[in-house]
């Protein structure tokens, strides 16, 4: 029989390895080890595109930067112990906390879950990279550069100090002169780029990458969250850019888009920028709600209750989210029936949340829950978060907020949402996930220990700010006066931070310990249910032998040793199995990126450009030059792309 | 749990300060009083909310289970028929409790805005970097009076605020009287107060306006419409002529050198209008916005040199000569 040209093209070429029957086991794994590996030295380093290689440095990079942020906070509560203090002036003050903000903010909160979602979400869905690698590399050494920046420029005493908020006309060109300002301009908009960045490849990843069966109802809660925060930096990021862009064009070109004085108007940029900020604490807050999610089933040995509930209340708070953003701008004088309708959105927000604490309590409540240290995190984080999920009702209250905005009862409210609502989750995510990222179990005793230091003094930090608030301290200041009964709130504030410092550094000394000494974790030593624990601690370079293929919410607790896989991909080219984006039915095979030095180089290009616009605006025009050449250098074609493959399964 | 105990026990002695004179908590004007009864409904209900949270969660881990839906059994996703009532009962909790306070605040922020209708008294207060300019606004143009950063209300007199600001964003704050609102460059913003007890109080900038910030204050002092009366008629006056040859060569260094050039004295050729207007300095309480007391000591050091006492601010350090110096404090301290 004759075939076509066109159909010998369609046919499986036979000359080339593929996993299956006749290939497993060590012969399988040594191939695919030099298939998925990188090269050797330092340039190896620089070019891997390993999600698990870029994931572990987000992690590392945000938790230095967690740190750095600590300190600072550590200095003004130093600073705002006892009134009317003189150990830090005005001026370096106002620097700390801006720092502060926006090294929390911009550089550890979202990075960190982005690190972890960019490390587990192929491991979780079964997939062997995210899609876009290259552009995964890319965006992790664009955050780099820009917490480079930042904190060069604080350490050259150029460091901004507008808030990480950067409200003009403070901000602009009359109020906010010399190079402070851009340099925080430009850090954001370094910063969006790469988190825009991982979040395509994310979203990517999660639509087309799933093992066969995996289908969107049966994903695990984690990757559902990823979907939904992926989704919220594409939607909001571009807010953010618009907004810094505009003001940097302000301070450099001369354009008067928030100059009242030229009928531009500075309320611009609030709308603007809380667009992004409001939905900013959602994407780091529904990661959080993800490893709950994957801890509390794990460790009540049981799939979440009403799962399609807590998908639900992930998507809702997502859109909601998007709709709340004048809440931080009740002060400002728009019209009040306007504030009413946000108000009302920002309210109704507790109920998706409320809902998805309903599944987990009942999750506990259905199964056996085992109090270690990751279940120890979250039982933390919902008595924690609720209080600051409650003061949010609170000052969602036009009433409420007009006494209560700006001063440190918000304080108190935003770090309970986010130290206890997302930082109180990644420790015990960190605790939970360690023995995958290297092998070795994190201590018992001692990740006991920093839990309840760091719960109890989180409190005793976070807890008197409340009253420190309604005592009328307002926010951003550098002393008080005595006598206005702030006293003894700060004092316990300051004392409280010291410990959570204490304790936190007893967490990363557990963390560096356990690398050296921790003992060793076979692939599931927590029994979890989710694709993660299949693969070997640490993941192989290829993350699974044979591609799994799913038939429930939790296939390591239903198929076990038994779980069917995928036969038939390349071995000696990097190749991934695509599969349909509602059924996962196996699609077709793509060829993923290999190692590359380009993403590198092109972040240095734009880092040059980036800088250096900060200085004059032709530099965009110049700078571009090297970007152009480095994205030429990054897409350039090595080989005719052969035609995709039908599966063989 | 029993630090938490502990902090919420602590909570009424750190709240003894709550009668202080810059407290939300304060209720003394018709806003205020407004936001103390909303603050307590919103805190009952919350309190409610949370320990059912709580005890829920400790009674799901705590409690002796004879037989549990876990993979141990095969069981794990297998749900109990009563879940989703459940689910449907709290989520019906919520959304009841929610709505509640929803109303409750609509019919809040009416009232407030309600409590002012017919204002018996028009002030412009305008901020600058960093203090107050505050203008009682009459018809008749000579009966205006020109203050920085005091205010003198009578008592249950409803006052009207237009906000300004020349530079930068600020806001106005006066939580025993009323809540917040900012003061944006371009915009013209207003507030409402009903103050409703006498008394001294202290309001201050809160939002984030520049190095300065923490030393933006307003002293404010309710008082019966009687003794209003007085203080704004003495307002009326220009300064008294200097009665010593000391004050008279402090008013004239202060018209005839850097002084005058932005600050104001009513009655003399002093007549700058960038800074604060000084023309009834001496009885205010405070200097500098709210940096120090007023007195002898705190005059000489603020005079002799602003910029250490209240870095950055706009007030430059202009190098006296002591005799200078003398002169200057010995005159401003007759501007009562």
């Amino acid at each position: 029989m004759t075939m076509s040209a066109a159909e010998k093209a369609k046919a499986p070429p036979t000359d080339v390895p593929r996993d299956g029957p006749d290939l497993t086991g060590a012969a399988l794994q040594a191939k695919l080890a030099k298939t998925w590996g990188n090269p050797p030295g330092i340039i190896g380093w620089l070019s891997s595109v390993d999600h698990k290689d870029i994931g572990r440095r987000y992690i590392v990079t945000a938790l230095a930067f967690l740190a750095l942020g600590g300190v600072l906070a550590l200095i003004m509560r130093l600073q705002l112990s006892k009134p009317d203090n003189d150990l830090v002036g005005a001026a370096r003050y106002n620097e700390i906390f801006t720092m502060h903000g926006t090294t929390m903010m911009f550089l550890f909160a979202v990075p960190v879950m982005q690190g972890m979602q960019v490390y587990l979400t192929p491991l979780m869905v079964g997939t062997r990279q995210t899609a876009f690698p290259r552009l995964n590399a890319f965006s992790y050494w664009m955050y780099l550069a820009g917490g480079s920046l930042l904190w060069v420029a604080f350490a050259l005493n150029i460091a901004p100090d507008i808030g990480w908020f950067a409200y003009p006309p403070l901000s602009g060109p009359q109020f906010g002169v010399g190079k402070r300002t851009d340099i925080w301009a430009q850090m954001v908009t370094f910063t969006e780029v790469a988190a825009l960045a991982a979040a395509v490849s994310l979203t990517a990843t999660i639509i087309k990458q799933r093992a066969p069966g995996m289908t969107f109802a049966r994903m695990p809660l984690f990757v559902w969250s990823t979907l939904v925060v992926s989704l919220m930096v594409i939607f909001s990021m571009p807010s953010v850019a618009l907004a810094s862009g505009l003001l940097l064009s302000d301070r450099l070109v001369g354009t008067h888009f928030y100059n009242p004085m030229e009928h531009g108007d500075p309320v611009l940029w609030q709308h603007l920028f809380w667009f992004f900020g409001h939905p900013e604490v959602y994407i780091i807050f529904l990661p959080a709600t993800g490893f709950v999610s994957e801890i509390v089933a794990t460790f009540s040995r049981r799939s979440i209750v009403l799962y399609p509930i807590v998908v639900l209340a992930l998507v809702g708070t997502g859109i909601l989210a998007f709709g709340l953003w004048v809440h931080h701008m009740f002060a400002t004088g728009l019209p009040r029936v306007g504030y009413s309708f946000y108000t009302a959105a920002s309210i109704a927000v507790s109920v998706p949340t409320g809902m998805q604490i309903f599944c987990w309590i009942a999750t506990m409540w259905e199964g056996r829950p085992r109090l270690a240290v990751p279940m120890l995190y979250v039982i933390g984080f919902i008595i924690t978060f609720v209080i600051g999920g409650l003061t949010g009702v609170m000052i969602a209250a036009v009433p409420l907020d007009l006494q209560l905005h700006d001063t440190y009862f918000i304080v108190a409210h935003f770090h309970y949402v986010l130290i206890g609502g997302a930082v109180f989750p990644l420790l015990g995510a960190i605790t939970y996930w360690y023995p995958k990222f290297t092998g070795r179990m994190m201590s018992e005793g001692l990740g006991k220990v920093a839990f309840w230091m760091i719960f109890l003094g989180f409190q005793l930090a976070f807890f008197p700010m409340h009253i420190a608030g309604i005592n009328g301290m307002p926010r951003r200041v550098y002393t008080y006066p005595a006598g206005m009964g702030l006293e003894l709130p700060n004092m316990l504030s300051s004392i409280g931070s010291a410990v959570v410092a204490l304790a936190v550094l007893m967490f990363v000394i557990n963390m560096l310990k356990s690398l050296r000494v921790g003992a060793k974790s076979a692939p599931n030593p927590w029994d979890g249910s989710t694709l993660e624990w299949a693969a070997a601690s640490p993941p192989d370079r290829y993350n699974f032998p044979h591609l799994p293929i799913v038939s429930s919410l939790s296939p390591l607790w239903d198929a076990g040793e038994k779980m069917p896989v995928v036969h038939g991909l390349r071995v000696e080219d990097r190749e991934l199995l695509l599969t349909t984006a509602m059924t996962a039915e196996p699609d077709v095979r793509e060829a993923s990126a290999e190692p590359s030095l380009w993403p590198f180089i092109a972040t240095l290009a734009t880092t040059v450009m980036f800088v250096s616009s900060i200085f004059s605006p032709w530099a965009v025009l110049v700078g571009a030059i090297p970007a152009t050449i480095a994205l030429i250098g990054w897409f350039w074609p090595k080989s005719p792309v052969p035609d995709p493959e039908p599966t063989i399964s | 749990m029993t630090a938490r105990i502990w902090i919420l026990a602590l909570f009424p002695v750190m709240l003894a300060g709550c009668n202080g004179f810059q407290n939300a908590m304060g209720g003394d004007g018709a806003e205020s009083a407004n936001f103390v009864s909303l603050f307590k409904l919103f805190m009952v209900v919350c309190t409610v909310m949370y320990f059912i949270i709580v005890a829920a969660m400790a009674v799901a881990i705590w409690r002796r289970r004879k037989s549990a839906l876990t993979v141990d059994d095969r069981r794990h996703h297998e749900t109990s028929h009563l879940v989703t009532p459940v689910l449907f009962g709290w989520t019906g909790l919520i959304v009841v409790g929610l709505t509640a306070l929803t109303v409750a605040s609509f019919l809040t922020d009416r009232s407030n805005a309600a409590s002012a209708m017919k204002p018996a008294l028009h002030l412009t207060v305008t901020a600058n970097q960093w203090w107050w300019d505050v203008r009682y606004e009459q018809p008749d143009v000579s009966t205006t009076v020109r203050t920085a950063n005091e205010l003198h209300l009578p008592v249950d007199t409803p006052v009207h605020v237009t906000l300004k600001s020349t530079d930068v964003i600020h806001s106005f704050w006066i939580p025993n009287l009323a809540g917040k609102q900012d003061l944006i460059p371009g915009r013209m913003t207003d507030v409402q107060l009903l103050p409703r007890k006498t008394g001294l109080y202290r309001g201050q900038c809160a939002e984030f306006c520049g190095i300065q910030h923490t030393q933006m204050a307003l002293d404010v002092t309710v008082e019966s419409k009687t003794d209003f009366e007085r203080w704004y008629s003495s307002q009326l006056a220009t300064a008294k002529p200097p009665a010593t040859p000391l004050q008279l060569a402090g008013l004239r260094y202060f018209t005839t050198r850097e002084c005058s050039a932005c600050h104001n004295i009513g009655g003399t050729p002093a007549g700058g209008q960038v800074a604060p207007d000084l023309t009834h300095f001496a009885s205010r309480r405070s200097i500098a916005a709210g940096a120090m007391p007023m007195n002898k000591g705190n005059l000489y050091g603020w005079i002799a040199d602003p910029q250490s006492l209240k870095p950055g601010s706009h007030m430059p350090t202009v190098g006296l000569e002591p005799s200078e110096l003398h002169a200057l404090v010995a005159y401003l301290e007759t501007l009562k």
